[in-house]
């Protein structure tokens, strides 16, 4: 009850979120927006998540997107499995969503293990060597990934509760739910005790100890739920694509993500999701001009670092005065 | 997925195991190359070049096309070299040193970005098929016997050349003036500046040394690996792993690490090549557990 009355602000901005999401998918019947959405709702939850280590925690990670690529994987693994459809039935969508997060959260937690307790550099250096692991794993292991192929072959999407996700519109509502709740959690954390420990671990770990706060836990307990947080994401880009990719695992993304962060703000706590949506439409607008797509990005970026020094979103509310210096 | 049968059979023939070896051995060789240029910018100027497998690339490209034109391979690993090392500087002043100090995000994005770009510009440029440069012509030559295995004389060559290059670095670094200079801008830097020495041009020259490191072993290798844009990213993370286990900064640590890893992956390949990178971040693993400094510099972890 007492989370209810400190959040109600944030709780009912989440209602009104989903109810708009939902009258979205209702009232457009273009497919686009509610694909691009849908994208966004995925890509979004890998950026946020990541925040939740780089913003929150101060722990930069290079490695993110391999939660998000184990997420989708398992989850579409399970889905194919016949066995796994004739044991569950109807109910195979969610045990399968909540054992693909729970299958992340384990991996994440012995990753994490190893990477909290090393400095910055360290961090998030053997947190991409890890990715590139799981990538390589995901790329030789041909028999059970498909390897460079990805999986392919469609997954299963049983009917469950009346909900339908080979439905367009089930699906998008079903995942724009899914999101909304994930953000929501995640504004709780940031708000909580919990959160102003990490702000703390990450502003200054030494006063942290000193303060009787378990630093190591800490920050391994919020490893874990960012990456839990990115599987979420990988689940529902599996779900829209009917498949999973190696891409999703390989650095590229991860850099990515943390350019989203970047273009975003890491001080404002939706400032990553701006930087999805803004970084989804630049690779949209480059790619219809550009077949050298990386080459633009890259310079974009460089702009970006270099020039401004801050998140585009940072840039423009400091300069129309909204956000102090 | 293990083969043990085959790796016993291996190494109960001189002629298998012999082979394996030196393959083991060129492959680490290499690797060191390229990884005491990373520590060696790590521990003097702190930051660790992400991008340093994009000079690794670069010049194995430099060296193909100057093989194209002078077919001389001892001429174009020198100019894979050095425009590594001249491409490392312009990295270093340019782009790298404007974040140096800052949030290690910038430096990171910095890094993502300049590899994006040098990916896609070596594209436009050599193409984004697979290359192969062929064993020069200068080792065209009839291979030695060992123990009743061939040895490539350009394999020997390269075991060699990379030893010589390590210890040419490592004095560089321990006894010249040079050396002395880099390493007290390490400890210091505002004194080193105070007592009228430039210390961003020593830092730039330092980062070039480190990239040209990268750069010939990418030369030194294009003979025997295929060229392709983004090779650099799968070197870049066994070398990073090369610095865990040997320490960071510390170049004999990353020799014997290279080493290991080297041999890890030549005998892997025959006995359980599905198992060869997870075996390699094992390694990593336990060394990070038990010794999280490497095994071989003193001190406790930062």
């Amino acid at each position: 009850m007492s989370t209810f009355t400190l959040f109600k602000k944030d709780i009912s901005i989440a209602l009104f979120s989903v109810l708009f999401l939902i009258l979205i998918g209702f009232f457009v019947e273009h497919p686009w927006p509610k694909d691009f959405l849908i994208s966004i709702f995925s890509f979004g939850l890998l950026a946020m998540s990541l925040n939740m280590l780089i913003g929150f925690a101060g722990m930069v990670s290079f490695g993110h997107a391999a939660f998000f690529a184990l997420g989708g994987y398992a989850f579409g693994l399970l889905l194919q499995s016949e066995s796994f459809l004739t044991n569950f039935g109807a109910l195979s969508i969610i045990v399968a969503f909540f054992v693909s997060i729970f299958i992340t959260g384990i991996y994440s937690a012995v990753i994490g293990a190893i990477c909290v307790r090393l400095n910055e550099i360290y961090f998030a250096f053997l947190t991409l060597a890890f990715q590139m692991f799981l990538y390589s794993v995901i790329v030789s292991w041909v028999s059970l990934t498909g390897g460079d192929q990805g999986l392919m072959g469609g997954i299963a999407r049983p009917v469950f509760l009346g909900i339908d996700l080979s439905n367009s519109l089930h699906r998008y509502i079903f995942c724009s739910v899914i999101f909304v709740i994930c953000i929501l959690l995640l504004r709780i954390l940031n708000k909580s005790n919990f959160g102003y420990s990490l702000r703390l671990i990450r502003d200054n770990q030494e006063r942290a100890e000193f303060l009787g706060i378990r630093v190591f836990r800490v920050k391994l307990i919020c490893f874990v739920i960012a990456s839990m947080v990115a599987s979420v994401g990988g689940i529902i880009m599996t779900l829209f694509t009917s498949g999973a990719y190696p891409e999703w695992a390989f650095w590229t993304q991860s850099g990515e993500a943390i350019f989203m962060i970047m273009l975003g703000g890491i001080s404002i706590f939706l400032g990553p999701l701006v930087g999805t949506v803004l970084l989804r439409l630049i690779n949209d607008v480059v790619q219809m001009y550009s077949s050298h797509t990386e080459l633009v990005t890259g310079i974009i970026i460089m702009i970006v670092v270099l020039g401004l020094r801050k998140g585009l979103v940072e840039y423009l509310l400091e300069k129309t005065g909204i956000l102090k210096k | 997925m293990f083969d043990f049968d085959a790796l016993i059979n291996c190494f109960g023939m001189a002629s298998c195991a012999v082979n394996q070896l030196t393959s083991g051995l060129i492959i680490g060789m290499l690797l060191f190359l390229v990884a005491s240029g990373l520590t060696l910018i790590f521990g003097v100027l702190n930051v660790i070049n992400f991008a340093h497998g994009t000079f690794y690339m670069v010049g194995a490209y430099f060296a193909f096309s100057t093989y194209l034109f002078t077919e001389s391979y001892l001429l174009s690993a020198f100019v894979g070299a050095l425009g590594a090392g001249i491409f490392g500087i312009f990295f270093e002043r340019v782009l790298i040193s404007k974040v140096y100090g800052q949030d290690i995000l910038m430096q990171l994005l910095v890094c993502y970005a300049f590899i994006l770009i040098t990916d896609d510009l070596v594209k436009l440029i050599w193409g984004t098929d697979y290359i192969a440069m062929g064993i020069p012509d200068e080792f065209r030559l009839a291979p030695f016997r060992i123990f009743g295995g061939y040895v490539p004389p350009l394999y020997a060559f390269l075991i060699i050349l990379s030893l010589v290059i390590g210890i040419l670095t490592i004095l560089l670094i321990s006894k010249t003036r040079f050396g002395s200079i880099v390493r007290a801008a390490a400890e210091n830097s505002p004194m080193v500046s105070a007592l009228g020495i430039r210390v961003p041009l020593y830092f730039a020259l330092l980062f070039g040394l480190g990239c040209a490191l990268a750069g010939i072993a990418g030369a030194l290798a294009a003979p025997v690996r295929s060229l392709t844009p983004g090779m650099g990213f799968g070197i870049l993370i066994e070398s990073f792993i090369v610095t865990v286990i040997g320490g960071m900064g510390s170049i004999p640590g990353a020799l014997i690490a290279a080493i290991i890893l080297g041999l890890t992956r030549s005998i892997g390949s025959v006995g359980f090549p599905l198992f060869v990178d997870g075996l390699m971040f094992l390694i990593m693993a336990i060394v990070l557990i038990f010794k999280p400094t490497g095994l071989f510099v003193k001190g406790s972890p930062k």
